[in-house]
Order: structure tokens, then sequence, then C-alpha cells
């Protein structure tokens, strides 16, 4: 049977445990990341890092949030009081609730009754992530036009834009996932991941996908959000104590939600690694939720990575990047995949299938060697228009043959 | 899956619950975004109406329409809303002069025709033609029924749709583009103009302010060796503005001044 039909034979015991077990999960993977988090970059940084609270520190998150919910919980007075209360709420609620359509293992036995460790499976389910992820930034955004002052607004204006701006490129990076595996369904996803993982298969979709999840989540080098350099906190400048923390939590079930589902759409999902499918047995089937948590957290220690290793972007470097470069480059990579697959459900004969990816690379290449050349050019020109900036002194051109005359 | 949706006429009882609790609720923000005077505060009503809608399309099992109704308006469409509203004003509430001459008749006639199109459409709904073949639509699934009407039957209207937008996208591009005379003078101009100066005293950057004066302040000039206020380390717009407090105060005294 599959994961699909499993779930729907849950009686509602087991879907409300389910939920309990996957919130509480959250929760604890969200506290113990950033724990980890503090950790690794520390590591990277040559530091030891937060190493007091338990053994290896690993109570630190536990104990910074209670010293955040023990804070005075201030509201400005030219705050918007009611949006200001809601925005974190939105961010928190809609962060979690992505995780409802993540296949987490394979059939398994839960309490005597045969099922899959998933709350429930749309039809559409990766489109219903998609939906929650735009209603989440509504929190960022509100937070910062509620909060009633300069930087928190620009943050959330910056916000809105970075994730319209992405969330487009994110979008397409999904079609040819959607095109291969003939469905929107996370776990049928999963499912025809058996022979070959998506992130082989539709490399560029996974680039994509997994630069514009980095975007979706204002992490760095993409967290200009909330660039504490220009703009102080961001949208979260005015909040504190718990209404913080909430904001703190968003954050990170965000990351691991994309992670997981990264790894549901183009790692495999709950999948052993190639060439170890005998473990998916082990345990009763229980042993896929560990392929599955090692698969998030390797995204997530790439999360880590990048932030311990890129500096932020500009403001307009980041929105050209993903309005010139990713959206058009995966508009062009759909329209090929598409085509493969046509070719290859009409069986159509090898030697034609290769020379249409050997056009398309010439194409390519003709392209960008075209954009060089004209860039080239471009700069070559520059040289000689910008007469404002000479590069060396030179005397000043006379305008008129009477000047040239009187000397 | 369960099929919440029963023929025509019958509601399953956990849709019934849904609507009574939801439709009260979004007909309440719907007055609501009409009422309250903050612009942004109407947003977000009307954006909690759009996502009722979606949860209604969900129950009534067009789950695809639901889906992408959240994703497109409250996501895209009342994002890009919100984000003009935060650009154009942070507390401007609606004026409720009237700005353009007869707009009022306007929108009485379409109020009028819009409110005569909704009760023939419940009508028809309730009273007219039994709607049946919900199950056969769905039969392969929500998201694929659409796809075959979409790509088969209605293509053509699908593809002069899209042309619209298309068009209008581009329209507005065209309409919000400005040409630029000059290129920007951005960062790395601004970079390289500092090292093609005659003298290269500024190349490693202005000296910032207050450097051994008495105070660290942005309107207290930095001291040069002499001991005179060195007029570059203080900004423009201070200066313009009159702002910067006189050097001559912070100055070190020399020797013989001080001798007397």
């Amino acid at each position: 049977m599959t994961n699909a039909q499993l779930i729907s034979q849950d009686p509602g015991w087991i879907i409300a445990l389910k939920g309990l077990i996957i919130f509480a999960a959250c929760v604890f993977l969200t506290i113990m990341s950033v724990w980890g988090e503090r950790r690794i970059v520390a590591r990277m940084q040559q530091r030891s890092g937060p190493n007091r609270v338990g053994k290896f520190g690993l109570l630190q998150a536990l104990v910074d949030g209670v010293k955040l919910a023990l804070k005075e919980d201030l509201i400005p007075k030219a705050a918007d009081r009611i949006v200001f209360v809601i925005a974190p709420i939105i961010s928190t609620t809609a962060c979690f609730m992505a995780f409802a359509v993540i296949p987490m293992t394979g059939p398994v036995n839960f309490f005597g009754q045969q099922t899959a460790m998933q709350l429930t499976d749309l039809s559409v389910g990766v489109l219903y992530v998609l939906a929650i992820a735009s209603v989440g930034v509504y929190g960022i955004v509100l937070a910062g036009w509620s909060s009633g002052s300069t930087y928190p607004l620009l943050g959330g204006l910056r916000s809105s834009a970075q994730v319209i701006s992405y969330e487009v490129a994110m979008g397409l990076s999904l079609v040819a996932v959607f095109i291969y595996a003939g469905s929107m369904s996370t776990s049928e996803i999963v499912a025809a991941q058996d022979q070959w993982w998506y992130a082989v298969v539709l490399f560029p979709s996974f680039v994509i996908y997994a630069i514009s999840m980095v975007g979706e989540t204002n992490r760095a080098p993409f967290d200009l959000a909330e660039a504490e350099g220009e703009l102080v906190g961001g949208f979260h400048t005015e909040y504190s104590s718990l209404k913080f923390a909430l904001f703190f939590l968003s954050e990170y079930v965000n990351i691991i939600a994309v992670s997981a589902l990264a790894t549901t759409l183009f790692l495999g999902g709950y999948r052993a690694l190639p060439g170890l499918g005998f473990t998916e047995q082990w345990l009763g089937g229980w042993f896929t939720l560990i392929w599955f948590f090692v698969k998030v957290l390797a995204f997530f220690f790439v999360f880590v990575w990048l932030r311990g290793t890129l500096p932020r972007l500009r403001y307009d470097q980041f929105m050209k990047f993903g309005w010139k470069v990713l959206i058009p480059f995966s508009l062009v990579w759909i329209l090929v995949v598409a085509t493969l697959r046509v070719m290859s459900q009409q069986n159509a004969p090898r030697a034609l299938i290769f020379a249409f990816v050997f056009s398309v690379a010439l194409l390519y290449l003709a392209v960008t060697s075209l954009i060089d050349r004209q860039k080239t050019k471009i700069a070559e020109a520059a040289k000689f228009i910008d007469a404002t900036q000479p590069s060396f002194p030179v005397p000043v051109i006379p305008t008129s043959r009477a000047e040239q005359l009187n000397g | 899956m369960i099929n919440l949706a029963l023929d025509i006429g019958t509601t399953a009882a956990p849709e019934s619950y849904l609507f009574y609790f939801l439709a009260p609720l979004s007909v309440v923000a719907a007055l609501g975004m009409l009422l309250v005077k903050k612009a942004v505060h109407s947003a977000l009503l009307l954006a909690w109406v759009m996502i009722s809608l979606a949860i209604f399309y969900i129950a009534q099992d067009a789950l695809f329409l639901g889906i992408v109704q959240i994703v497109v308006y409250t996501g895209a469409v009342m994002m890009l809303f919100l984000f003009i509203l935060m650009l154009v004003g942070v507390d401007t509430s609606d004026s409720l002069e009237e700005n353009i001459p007869g707009l009022r008749p306007v929108s009485i006639v379409a109020a009028i025709g819009f409110g005569g199109l909704l009760v023939s459409l419940i009508g028809r709904a309730t009273f007219g033609r039994p709607i049946y073949g919900l199950s056969a639509a769905n039969a392969e699934g929500n998201a694929f029924g659409i796809a075959e009407q979409l790509f088969t039957k209605y293509v053509f209207a699908f593809e002069v749709v899209s042309a619209l937008l298309i068009t209008a996208a581009l329209g507005a591009m065209v309409l919000g583009h400005s040409q630029k005379s000059k290129s920007k003078f951005a960062q790395r101009d601004l970079s390289i103009a500092r090292f093609r100066k005659d003298n290269l005293n500024a190349a490693a950057g202005l000296p910032a302010a207050g450097i051994y004066a008495l105070h660290n302040a942005v309107d207290v000039p930095a001291l040069l060796p002499t001991g005179k206020a060195a007029p570059t380390s203080i900004s423009n717009v201070l200066q313009a503005r009159g702002d910067m407090i006189e050097s001559a105060t912070f100055q070190m005294k020399s020797e013989e001044e001080e001798e007397k």
C-alpha cells in the first residue's frame, strides 16, 4: 500500500498523536539547532561557543528561552497594538503548518496500527507548503509595519520584496520536479525517486531551489530584512521578550521546514542513501526516520556553513540576481525539461534526444559568448564616453575654431 | 482522501460546521474592510477574506483552486498591495473626500449590477438545473481534472488570458521604466573616482569626526597636527545647515597662550 492509502485509514487518535509528535519534534529540533548553529559557527571562527550550561552547553538554548520569557514585554507607543501582537503569531503558526505534508518515514507500525509518519497527504502538497510560506511572510511584513518606526519598516519592505521575487524562482524550480514525478503530492514525489534522486536528475532545479530557500528564510547571505549593520534588527527591532522569542523560533522552524521540503523533493525523502536500501527495513521501518533527519540536518549544516562563510549581499545585487539570473534561467530549464519529458514519453529515438541536448548546449554556449562579447564592447565604449571621469589629466579640448585660433 | 462534498443540496456535517463558523467571520471581515480607517488594516481584512474563501474551496473539494487562491491572491497580490501601502505612507488614513467627480453614480450602477449578478448566480445554483458530475470531474484528482479542461477544451481562452496578462505586465514595465541619461554613480565608480584624483590624500577615506578633538560627536571636526580643524571630517550636510560646532573651542591652546 502506498503512504497516501495508509494515511487515509488513520483513526482520529493517531492523527492527533502524530500532530502532537510532529509539533514537539519541531520545537525540540529548533532548540537543538540553535545550540548546534552557535557551536558550529564558533568552531568555524576558532572559538568554542556556548559550553557552560549542561554537557557541551546543550541546555544553552533552553536557558536562553527562559531568559527571553522573563524579560519585560515592551510595546512601543507608536505601534499599532493589534497588528503588533498578531504578527509574531502569524509567523510562528505558519511555519509549523508546513510540516503537515512532509513524509518522514515509510510504512511503519505505530502503536499497533500500520501507518506512515506523515500527518496528511494532499494531492497538491508541495503547493500547500508554498501557500503556507507565503502566508508566513505576512508575519514579518506586518511586524515591520506595525512597529511604527523606521528600521523595522525598511526591514519589512525589504522582506516583502525579497519574498515576492524569490518565491517566483522557488516555484519555478519545483515545476521540473512536478513534471518528472507526474504529481504534486509529497509522498508520490518521494516514491518516484526510488531509482534516482531528483538532485541528480534535475540538478539545476536543485541548485535554484537551494539558493531561493536561503532567500526565502531570510538567512545569511540573504538576511537583508534584518541586516544588523544597516537596520539595527530589521523587522524585529522593536520586539522583546516572548514576542521576539516567537520570531526566533519561527526562523529556525522555517529553516528546518525548507530543508525538509528540499529533502523530500530532491534527496529522496526518507529513503536510504543509494546502495543502503536494506536499512529501510530496520527497526520495522522506523530507521527511515533517521535517514530523513540525517538529510535535513545536512541541509541545516549547509545553512550554518553559508552564514559562517559568506558576507551579506547588497540589496540591489540580491534583487538583480533573483530577477535577472534565477528566474530566466529556471524558465529556460523548464522548457528543456518539458521537451525531454515529452520526448521520453513518446518513445523518441535516442539519437533525437541526444541531438536535442546537444543543440541546447550549443545554444547556451552561443548566447553566453554573445553576451560576453557585448559586455566587453560596452566596457570598451565606456572608456571613451565617460568624459566626466578622465583616466589621466588631459588639456581641455577647445570647443570652437575661434577659440582654437585665439589660443 | 476524504470526500467532503456531497450531492448538491446536502452538506456533510463537518462542512456545515466549518461553514457556520467561517462564514460570519468572513462577512464581518469583508464589512470591516470597507469600514476601517487605516489602509493596511483593510488590506489585512481582505487577506483574511481571501484565506477563508480558499478554505471554503478546499471544503468543496476544489483543493487545487483553494491552494492556488492562497498562493496567488494572499501570497502575491495582497503582498504587493501591502508593499505599496507601506511605501506610500505608514500612518496614512484614507481621506474621505471624493477626488474624482461623478464617481458616486458610476459606483452605484456597478454595485447594483454586481448585486444582480450575485443574485442570479445564487438563484441559478439553488433553484436552477441540478449540477452534477463533480465526482466524475475529480475522478483522476482535482489538479488533473482542471489541467485537462484548461489544456484541451479551454486552451484558446487560456492562451488569450495569458497573452493579456503578459501584455499588461509588459505595459507596466514600459510605463514604469525611465531611461537614465547617465549611468548611476555607484559604489564602484566612487571608489574608482577616489583613486583617479590628483592627490591621494582622501584615497584611504576622509578623516572621521572628532579625531584628536575633545569630543567625538559627528558635529565636532577632527584636529589636524597643527591644531586646526579639518573641514573634510564633517559631513557637508551638517556644514550647510550650520550645525557644526565651532571648532575653535576644541582647538588645543598653544603653549604661548597658556603662559599668558
